[in-house]
């Protein structure tokens, strides 16, 4: 009988403390950070290195903005509201329609009023979702419409595929579903349902919630691998031009499928988390491991992505 | 290669932290366990004289490195005299000495030691010839000599031959030569003299020393007389009357040989008076005096030389490294996910005001009500800062509740939540309630327990009693503190609980 650890090391799992030690902290610089903290920051690069992103309708940065709140979202029926700063999803108010009487009603259906979205942004203003605490601005932008290939597995919320870019090459990567459980929110922690993707086709092959394998959407009951992702290469491709705009050496991608625009980048994330090993049933660290050693990176992204493919498709021969 | 260095960085840490604790507990008598307490006696000999009118002097004997104790302080009061110690091989003097003196006298020697059996050395010096058979007058001569045959052929060396001999003395029912020889009292000073003689009949080389026996509150103590004799290296004290070796525990020797303890010239004999006391002294009080008698200056750059107030925040300060170290092991060790990084040991720096259970049935409490209050709060849509200031406002109100309520129902302890630090609940109010409304109760009960989890961690560490008396007493530990973060700060380990997060990747592994 081998001990947890032990088992865990041989499958080549790794830990948050051997993430930060060994990938975040030698690879991620600090004045970096900024690049994907602030998702203004990011959209802007992104916009300069033509990475397509949701569509900026407002930013707002001091409480008196606020006051023409009603004109800016007089010509858009569905948007997001998110703090420029924020993580792990925190502080995302979702407008999914007005109702008959210029109410805004939510993704969940309930209906709010200016004043309560107001409220939020100022709530957003004075730093309650951001890092630090430190003052915040709002971001008001376009509301994604989820590509039908996912209607099956999704229950509201918008799905996101994440991809883990690990020296400007993407290596790893899993699609997150939202159930009824975490509320239409694609944040595993709250019970979203994580499956893997293999990097080389671009189809779902195994399913996670909670950490525990799943087969079928809880919500739905249809089948959760064997989904192919459309325009996969060109996702890859997106996720690997990222490193471009933000030397991250280990970078978490979030890309949405819109219906009408395809792919687009949704946020950048400095410290992606871990339970992508969980969805994809394999251990970062030996591909990790590899991907350090090699000696030059190409420059150009399409040509990153085929080293990802072919490191992948190695690790696959070697049936690991 | 990072990892090595931060080995040996620690490594240095440690060794300096233990070999200054291993300094201060091994040479200064600093206690490695809290509240460890030693016997100081306090002995006070009074010298009583009437002077002659002209110049006066008084030569007194004092204790010199009584064996078994170590002295902690000593001191002469004698208003105009002046004053000098002489010591020689086996006695130190005190001397006494005005230009005129007129009248009754007083001089005062006072002395606080303790108990310390690892300084006894053995007495060698001085290392006398053997004495010549004395010439004892009839018919006491002719019972010593009985004695000493009876003795000799019941022993082997000196020793033997000395308790031998005081055995025959002591005995209850003694014989007639024994009578007679008893005759001058038994166990007093000429009796002990005459002891001498006795063994100086066998050449064997024996003196007199003068003990204190120690006892407490004694008014008015006298030294009474012990025996050493020498076996060729080095002299061996005896019981007189009971016939025991060694000095007694309860004895302290205040001078050897038989002159007289003091000598007035001047004036009239003195009279003398001991007066022993007992107080029971903190070890930590006693290597302070120690350190200041043997001149270290090391006491004086301790945590000891503050002012007591200061020494009382600092005891409270030097502990919060332990419960970061606490955080820092839950979180990277174990992985148990907290209201911020150092919230938890807020929350128990401030258990230390109410006591533990107190203090989780408050919390929970208070964070409950509070909770409830800030949500409906969050109807009113009020900006952050005024909505902080709201929380703290309302936590500071739910408190003195708390209070009020708990002296009706004569809980006194609800009392000390007045101390309770209000900032802190009021900081966890407000981001429970935003991990609430964000990620679900769910989330907020797995931080709201780890962070209570932790809190009572850290509080346990915290308040050990002897954890924090080696912290205060030897703040250098903190350097151990700091070389197990800097380790932990390189463990690149697993979680305990991500082995159990990782569990199903394992099971999976296993499938066949």
């Amino acid at each position: 009988m081998k001990m947890p650890w032990t088992r865990l090391r041989e499958l080549g799992i790794v830990g948050m403390n051997q993430r930060n030690a060994e990938f975040i902290m030698p690879y991620n610089e600090r004045r970096f950070y900024p690049l994907v903290d602030n998702k203004i920051i990011t959209k802007q690069r992104a916009q300069e290195h033509h990475i397509p992103v949701p569509k900026l309708y407002g930013h707002i940065e001091l409480e008196h903005q606020t006051a023409h709140l009603a004109s800016l979202l007089a010509n858009h029926n569905e948007f997001v509201i998110k703090p420029a700063n924020g993580s792990g999803g925190n502080g995302i108010m979702v407008i999914a329609g007005k109702t008959s009487n210029g109410h805004f009603r939510k993704a969940n259906d309930s209906v709010v009023h200016l004043d309560e979205i107001k409220h939020h942004i100022s709530n957003i203003l004075s730093g309650m979702y951001s890092l630090g605490g430190d003052n915040d601005s709002a971001i008001i932008e376009y509301r994604v419409q989820f590509d039908p290939c996912f209607e099956d597995v999704c229950f509201k919320g918008v799905p996101d595929v994440r991809l883990i870019v690990f020296r400007g090459i993407p290596l790893f990567g899993m699609i997150r579903l939202p159930t009824r459980q975490s509320d239409g929110r694609a944040n595993l922690h709250q019970g979203a349902v994580g499956a893997g993707i293999d990097i080389c086709s671009g189809i779902t092959n195994f399913g996670v919630m909670h950490s525990r394998p799943v087969t079928q959407h809880p919500d739905t009951g249809c089948a959760i691998s064997g989904i192919q992702i459309p325009q996969w290469d060109r996702i890859l491709e997106m996720a690997a031009n990222c490193y471009d705009l933000a030397p991250l050496g280990y970078l978490g991608v979030d890309i949405v499928l819109d219906k009408q625009l395809g792919p687009m980048m949704l946020e950048l994330n400095a410290r992606p988390g871990l339970a992508i090993q969980i969805a994809n049933g394999q251990g970062l660290e030996p591909i990790l491991k590899y991907a350090q050693l090699l000696g030059s990176i190409p420059a150009s992204a399409a040509k990153r992505v085929k080293v990802g493919k072919n490191i992948r498709r190695k690790f696959s021969k070697e049936g690991l | 290669m990072k990892n090595q260095r931060i080995n040996v960085v620690a490594l240095i840490l440690i060794a300096i932290a233990l070999s200054a604790v291993y300094y201060k507990h091994e040479k200064l008598g600093l206690p490695l366990k809290p509240a460890e307490q030693s016997e100081v006696w306090t002995v006070e000999a009074k010298l009583q004289f009437k002077a002659n009118g002209g110049p006066a002097k008084a030569n007194f004997y004092i204790p010199r490195d009584p064996p078994g104790f170590i002295k902690l302080n000593e001191d002469y009061i004698s208003s105009n005299y002046g004053l000098a110690t002489e010591k020689d091989e086996v006695n130190r003097e005190a001397l006494w000495a005005v230009r005129r003196a007129k009248g009754k006298q007083v001089l005062y020697y006072r002395m606080e030691f303790t108990r310390d059996n690892s300084s006894t050395k053995p007495r060698t010096a001085p290392k006398p010839s053997y004495p010549q058979v004395p010439d004892y007058e009839e018919p006491l001569g002719s019972a010593v000599r009985a004695l000493l045959k009876e003795v000799r052929s019941h022993s082997a060396d000196v020793i033997t031959f000395t308790r031998e001999l005081l055995l025959e003395l002591n005995d209850p029912k003694p014989d007639q030569n024994i009578s007679l020889i008893n005759k001058t009292g038994h166990g007093s000073v000429e009796w002990v003299r005459q002891l001498v003689d006795i063994l100086a009949g066998a050449r064997i080389p024996a003196r007199i020393v003068y003990v204190l026996p120690l006892q407490d509150l004694v008014k008015h103590g006298t030294l009474i007389p012990w025996i050493e004799v020498h076996n060729d290296f080095e002299w061996i004290a005896f019981d007189p009357v009971s016939g025991r070796q060694g000095f007694r525990e309860d004895v302290l020797v205040w001078r050897t040989g038989d002159d007289p303890l003091v000598t007035i010239s001047g004036g009239q004999p003195a009279e003398v008076d001991f007066s022993i006391s007992r107080h029971a002294l903190s070890q930590v009080s006693i290597a302070e005096q120690w350190a200041r008698q043997t001149e270290s200056r090391l006491m004086d750059f301790s945590l000891f030389a503050l002012p007591v107030q200061t020494q009382n925040v600092y005891r409270i300060i030097l502990m919060v490294p332990l419960g970061a170290l606490v955080i820092v092991m839950l979180r990277n060790l174990v992985g148990l996910a907290t209201f911020g990084t150092f919230m938890p040991v807020l929350i128990a720096l401030a258990f230390r005001e109410t006591s533990l259970v107190w203090g989780i049935i408050m919390f929970t409490m208070l964070v409950i009500v509070g909770l409830a209050l800030r949500l409906y709060l969050e109807k009113l849509k009020l900006l952050l800062v005024p909505r902080l200031a709201a929380v703290l406002t309302i936590v500071i109100m739910l408190i003195a509740v708390f209070s009020i309520i708990s002296v009706q129902l004569e809980l006194e302890r609800g009392l000390s939540v007045a101390l309770f630090p209000v900032v802190i609940l009021a900081m966890t109010i407000e981001r429970m309630s935003i991990v609430l409304e964000e990620n679900g109760s769910h989330e907020a009960f797995k931080l709201g327990t780890g962070s209570m989890v932790a809190a009572i961690l850290g509080y346990l560490v915290m308040t050990d009693e002897w954890l924090g008396h080696i912290i205060f007493v030897f703040p250098e530990t903190l350097l151990i503190v700091l070389a197990i973060t800097l380790i932990l700060g390189r463990y690149t380990g697993y979680r305990l609980l991500e082995l159990w997060r990782f569990r199903g990747l394992i099971k999976e592994a296993d499938k066949p």
